[in-house]
C-alpha cells in the first residue's frame, strides 16, 4: 500500500519536472499529454487508497526520511492516508486531471505552453504534500509550495501588468497570514513538545485554555490568508488574472480549500475551544454574506465567480467553527466539483468570446454553445443549493447545524446568502446564455470549444449531479476521526418546513433573476443610468472601497516608509559608513605616503621618533608592572 | 678622589669632542673631534678596570677605524663646507632630549637595576686581561668565530667595492701578454 | 664624591643623545658615519659601566663585539659610499631618495 501512497505523491512532481525541461522551447503537444496521464497515474493510485481505507477503517502511515533531528526537536518527512486526507487527495487529483485536461486545449495558443504544465503540476505536488503530511511542518511546506505555485501560475503572463501585481499581491498577502501560521506551529512546539499530529493532538487536552486559545486563533490566521477571509481577502477577486484553468484548479477547489483543511485537521483543537469555534463561524458567515452582497452587481464573470467562491469558504468556516467538521469536508468535496465546473464553462464562454469578461457584452450565446450551457446551469443548480443535486446535500446539513445549534442569526444570515447565490449565479447565466445577442452588436463571432474539453469537463458535471448520494458513505468513513455529530431538528415538523422553505426561497430567486435578466430590454449599462450612480451600486462594485482603503492606508504609506529606508538610511548611512571606512584607510595611506619620501635623513628622524615612542611604552609599563605587583609578567625587561 | 676628577674631567671632554662632532661644518675638523673622542672614551674604560677593553678601544677605533675614515675622505673634497639644510632644529632636539630623559628614567626609577645578577662573576686577583682571555675562549668562542669570519668577509666586501681594474689578473697571464700589455700602454702614453 | 653607575648611566645617555642629534642634523653621509659611531661609543661605556659595577664580565663581552662589528661596518659602509660616489658624483643625503614610495 505505501507504494501507491508514494506513487500518488510523486507522479506530480515527476510531471512537472518532466514539463520543466521543455520550458525554453515552443509548444509541444506531448508535454501536456504526459502531464495528464501522470496526473491520472496519481488519481488512480489515490483512489486504490481510498478503497483501501474505506474497507480497512485504517491509515496508512509512512516516515519517508528525517529532515531535523536536533536535540529534542524531531521533524521526519512523514505521511499520513487516513480519511481526511485521502477525500483531500481524490478532491485534489479529481480536478487536477480535468484541468490538466482541459488546459491542453485551452494553452492551445499560449507560447507558454510547456511553462504552464511545469507549473501546474508542480502545484499539484505541492497541494499533496500539505494534505498527505503528517506533522505541522510538512503541512507548512506544502503551504508555502502552493503559495508559490500560485504565484507562478497568477503571473503567469508575465509581460502583463495587471497580472504580475496580482500575483505579487496574492502572495504578499498570504505571507502576511502565515506569519501567523508560523506562530501558531511555534506555539505548539513550545507547549506539546512535537509537531506530530498525533502526538500534538494527545497533549493538547492538558494544556492550559489561554494557550490552546492562542493557539487556534494563530493557526486560523494563516487559514485566513489562504482561504482569503476577511480582511485578507482582496487577492482571491484579483486572482482572476491568471488563465481559468488556474483559476479553477487554484482558486475554486484546492489551495483556498486549504484553510479549512487545516481547520479541519485541527479539529480536536478548536473542539477545546469552542469560542475560538464560535468567532470562526461568525466570521466564515460574515464573509458569506458579504462576498455574495458583492457579487450581485460586478461585471465580470470570472469575479463573479471568485466572489461565490469567496461566500461558500465562508459556509465551510462556519460549518468547521460550528464543530461540523465532515460537514465542512463534504461541502468542500461538492463544492470542489461544481465550481471547477463553473470555472471550466467559463473559460470556454472566454475563449469563444476572445477572452471578453463582462457579460452584458454577451447574451443569447445558449443557441452556438448548447454544450458549455448545459455545464453551467447545472452547476449552478448545484450552487444554489437545489435538490437532489449536491449542493443540496451540504449547504443544506450547514443550516440545520446552525440552527440545531441554536446559533439563530448565522442561520438567518447563512439562509439569506442562499438567496443571494441563486439570484447572482444566475443572474451570469442568463445575461450570458440567454436573452438577446448582444454579442453581435460588439462584433464577436463566439465558437463552442474543443470536444475533447467538454469530454473532459464531464467527470465534473458527473460527480456535481450525484455527490449527494455519498453523503452517507462519506459520513460513515469519517466518522472514525472527526467528531461525527448528526444533526437532529427536534422536531420533524420543523425540519420540514426549514428544508422545504430553503427550497422554495432558492427557486424563487432563481425565476426573480431569470426573469429580470432574460428580458429583451435589458440595456447595457453605460455609466448613465439612475441604478449605476445610487450609493448602493456604487460601494458593491467597488467592493466596498476596501482595495481602494488598502491601497491607500497601507501600501502608500510602506511605499513611503521603503522609499525612506532606501534613500535616507541605507544609502547615506550605511552606504556613507561602509565607504567612509574604505576612505579613512585610503586617505591614511595617502597621507602617511608622505613618510617614504626617499630622503634618509627624513626617514631617521622617524626612525628616532619610533624610537621614543617605544621608550615611552617600556617606561609605562614598567611603572605599571612595579605598583601593580606582579600582575604583568614583562620578561624583557626583568622585572 | 682621583676617580671623581678623572671622570668628570674626561666627561667633560668626550661630551665637547662629540658635540663638535656633530655641529662643525667642516668635514675635517669632525674627523679630527672624533678620534679625540674616542681616545677620551678608552680612558673610561681604564677608569673601570676593563684595560683589555680600553686598549682594543684604542687600536681598533682611533687606529684603524679612524684611519679608514681617514682615507675615506680622501675621495671627497674636504675644503668645500658641508652643506646643511635649514631642517626644523626644534624637532631634532625635542626628539633627542625626550629619548635621553626615557632612558634615563627607565634606568634611573630604578626598574631594571635591582634585578640584575652576576652570571660571570669577576674573580679577584687575576689580571683583567687574563680574565677576559678565560670567558672570551671558553663561553663566547662561537661568537668569536662568527666575529672573525665576518671581519673576513668586510675586507673581502671593501676590496670589491672599491678596486680598480679587477677583471685583470696578471698571475695568470702568461709572460708574452703581459709584455704586449706593457707595449699597449706604452704606445698609448707616447702617441 | 663617590662615582656610582648612575654617573656613567647619565653620561651614556648624554652621548647618546648627542649622536642623535648628529644622526638627525647631518645631510652628508660621511657625517652620518660618525654620528652612528658615537652611538656605538655611548653604548660601550654603559656596557663597560654595568659589568664594572655587578661584577660581571659580561658587559665586557658585549662591547668587545660591539667594537668588532663597527670596524666591520665601518669597512663596508665607505666602500658602498666610495661606489655611490663614483656614480653620482655627490654623497648629499637629500638627492638620495630613489627609493621613494
Amino acid at each position: 500500500m505505501e507504494k501507491y501512497l508514494y506513487i500518488a505523491l510523486f507522479a506530480p512532481l515527476v510531471s512537472s519536472l518532466f514539463s520543466a525541461l521543455f520550458v525554453a522551447t515552443p509548444k509541444k503537444l506531448f508535454t501536456g499529454i504526459v502531464a495528464s496521464s501522470l496526473i491520472f497515474i496519481a488519481w488512480v493510485a489515490s483512489f486504490i487508497l481510498l478503497i483501501d481505507v474505506l474497507s480497512t477503517k485504517e491509515a496508512i502511515h509512512v516516515e519517508m526520511m528525517t529532515w531535523i533531528a536536533t536535540g529534542d526537536l524531531y521533524i521526519p518527512f512523514g505521511f499520513i492516508v487516513d480519511q481526511v486526507s485521502v477525500t483531500m487527495m481524490m478532491v485534489v487529483l479529481t480536478v487536477s486531471t480535468v484541468v490538466h485536461v482541459y488546459a491542453i486545449g485551452y494553452m492551445d495558443h499560449d507560447e507558454g505552453f510547456n511553462r504552464f504544465f511545469s507549473y501546474l503540476s508542480a502545484f499539484v505536488f505541492s497541494m499533496m504534500i500539505l494534505v498527505m503530511s503528517d506533522n505541522f511542518a510538512g503541512l507548512f511546506i506544502g503551504w508555502e509550495g502552493v503559495g508559490l505555485c500560485s504565484w507562478l501560475l497568477i503571473g503567469f503572463w508575465i509581460k502583463k501588468e495587471s497580472a504580475t501585481w496580482a500575483a505579487n499581491e496574492a502572495f504578499i498577502m498570504n505571507r502576511i497570514a502565515d506569519l501567523g501560521m508560523l506562530i501558531g506551529i511555534f506555539l505548539v512546539y513550545w507547549n506539546t513538545g512535537t509537531l506530530q499530529y498525533e502526538e500534538a493532538f494527545a497533549a493538547m487536552p492538558g494544556l492550559d485554555h489561554a494557550t490552546l486559545t492562542w493557539m487556534g486563533i494563530f493557526l486560523f490566521i494563516g487559514a485566513m490568508g489562504k482561504s482569503a477571509q476577511f480582511p485578507l481577502h482582496t487577492w482571491l477577486a484579483d486572482a482572476m488574472e491568471g488563465p481559468t484553468p488556474v483559476s479553477a484548479l487554484i482558486h475554486a477547489a484546492t489551495m483556498v480549500t486549504a484553510g479549512v483543511y487545516l481547520v479541519i485537521r485541527s479539529n480536536e483543537l478548536y473542539t477545546l475551544i469552542p469560542d475560538v469555534g464560535l468567532f470562526i463561524a461568525s466570521l466564515g458567515t460574515f464573509v458569506a454574506m458579504f462576498a455574495a452582497s458583492m457579487a450581485l452587481v460586478n461585471r465580470d464573470i470570472k469575479r463573479v465567480i471568485a466572489y461565490s467562491t469567496l461566500s461558500q469558504l465562508g459556509y465551510m468556516f462556519a460549518a468547521a467553527g460550528l464543530g461540523a467538521y465532515w460537514v465542512a469536508l463534504f461541502h468542500l468535496m461538492a463544492h470542489a466539483f461544481f465550481k471547477a465546473l463553473l470555472f471550466l464553462g467559463a473559460g470556454n464562454v472566454m475563449h469563444a468570446m476572445d477572452s471578453e469578461l463582462d457579460p452584458f457584452k454577451m447574451g443569447g450565446l445558449g443557441k452556438v454553445m448548447k454544450g458549455s450551457m448545459i455545464m453551467m446551469t447545472l452547476a449552478s443548480v448545484a450552487l444554489a443549493g437545489l435538490f437532489p443535486l449536491a449542493g443540496f446535500f451540504s449547504k443544506d446539513v450547514i443550516l440545520e447545524a446552525a440552527f440545531a445549534e441554536h446559533h439563530f442569526i448565522i442561520y438567518t444570515v447563512l439562509l439569506l446568502t442562499a438567496g443571494l447565490t441563486a439570484f447572482y449565479s444566475f443572474r451570469i447565466i442568463a445575461l450570458i446564455f440567454h436573452g438577446e445577442e448582444r454579442y453581435k452588436l460588439f462584433g464577436f463571432h463566439p465558437h463552442e470549444a474543443y470536444k475533447f474539453m467538454l469530454v473532459a469537463m464531464s467527470p465534473l458535471l458527473l460527480l456535481a449531479v450525484i455527490a449527494g448520494a455519498f453523503r452517507t458513505t462519506f459520513f460513515s468513513m469519517v466518522e472514525e476521526i472527526l467528531s461525527a455529530t448528526e444533526y437532529h431538528i427536534h422536531s420533524h415538523v420543523t425540519f420540514w418546513v426549514m428544508t422545504f422553505g430553503t427550497q422554495i426561497f432558492v427557486v424563487l430567486a432563481m425565476v426573480y433573476a431569470y426573469k429580470k435578466y432574460m428580458s429583451r430590454d435589458i440595456k447595457f449599462p453605460d455609466g448613465t443610468s439612475e441604478m449605476e450612480n445610487s450609493f448602493k451600486y456604487k460601494l458593491l462594485i467597488n467592493q466596498y472601497y476596501i482595495p481602494y482603503f488598502y491601497e491607500n492606508f497601507f501600501v502608500k504609506p510602506y511605499r513611503e516608509l521603503s522609499r525612506v529606508f532606501w534613500k535616507e538610511i541605507d544609502q547615506k548611512v550605511v552606504d556613507a559608513t561602509v565607504d567612509g571606512i574604505a576612505k579613512v584607510v585610503y586617505t591614511t595611506g595617502d597621507k602617511t605616503r608622505v613618510m617614504q619620501s626617499g630622503n634618509l635623513s627624513t626617514m631617521l628622524k622617524w626612525m628616532i621618533a619610533g624610537i621614543v615612542i617605544l621608550l615611552s611604552l617600556a617606561v609605562v609599563f614598567g611603572l605599571a608592572a612595579r605598583h601593580s605587583g606582579g600582575a604583568l609578567v614583562l620578561p624583557g625587561l626583568g622585572v | 678622589m682621583f676617580e671623581a676628577i678623572a671622570f668628570y674631567l674626561f666627561a667633560f671632554l668626550t661630551i665637547a669632542m662629540f658635540f663638535i662632532t656633530v655641529t662643525t661644518s667642516q668635514a675635517l675638523y669632525a674627523l679630527t673631534a672624533l678620534a679625540a673622542g674616542m681616545i677620551f672614551i678608552s680612558a673610561f674604560f681604564f677608569i673601570l678596570g676593563a684595560d683589555f677593553l680600553g686598549a682594543v678601544q684604542i687600536v681598533v677605533y682611533s687606529g684603524a677605524v679612524m684611519a679608514l675614515y681617514a682615507f675615506g675622505m680622501m675621495f671627497f673634497d674636504t675644503t668645500r663646507d658641508v652643506k646643511e639644510k635649514k631642517g626644523n632644529s626644534f624637532i631634532i632636539v625635542g626628539l633627542s632630549t625626550l629619548a635621553a630623559i626615557l632612558v634615563l628614567v627607565i634606568v634611573g626609577v630604578p626598574m631594571v637595576s635591582d634585578n640584575i645578577t652576576a652570571l660571570y662573576p669577576i674573580t679577584e686577583g687575576v689580571g683583567n686581561t687574563q680574565a677576559v682571555g678565560v670567558v672570551l675562549f671558553t663561553k663566547y668562542l662561537v661568537p668569536f668565530e662568527v666575529a672573525a669570519v665576518m671581519l673576513l668577509v668586510a675586507m673581502i666586501a671593501g676590496i670589491v667595492l672599491a678596486g680598480k681594474k679587477m677583471d685583470l689578473s696578471l698571475t695568470k697571464m702568461s709572460d708574452a701578454e703581459i709584455r704586449d700589455m706593457k707595449l699597449e700602454k706604452n704606445k698609448k702614453v707616447l702617441s | 664624591m663617590e662615582i656610582g653607575l648612575n654617573h656613567y648611566l647619565i653620561l651614556s645617555t648624554i652621548l647618546f643623545a648627542i649622536g642623535l642629534i648628529g644622526v638627525m642634523r647631518r645631510k652628508n653621509l660621511l657625517m652620518l658615519f660618525f654620528a652612528t659611531e658615537i652611538l656605538l661609543n655611548s653604548v660601550n661605556i654603559s656596557f663597560a659601566a654595568i659589568s664594572h659595577y655587578y661584577g660581571d664580565l659580561t658587559g665586557q663581552m658585549f662591547a668587545f663585539f660591539v667594537i668588532a662589528i663597527a670596524a666591520s661596518e665601518v669597512a663596508v659602509g665607505l666602500g658602498l659610499l666610495i661606489v655611490w660616489h663614483k656614480r653620482h658624483n655627490n654623497i648629499d643625503l637629500e638627492q638620495m631618495s630613489t627609493m621613494r614610495g
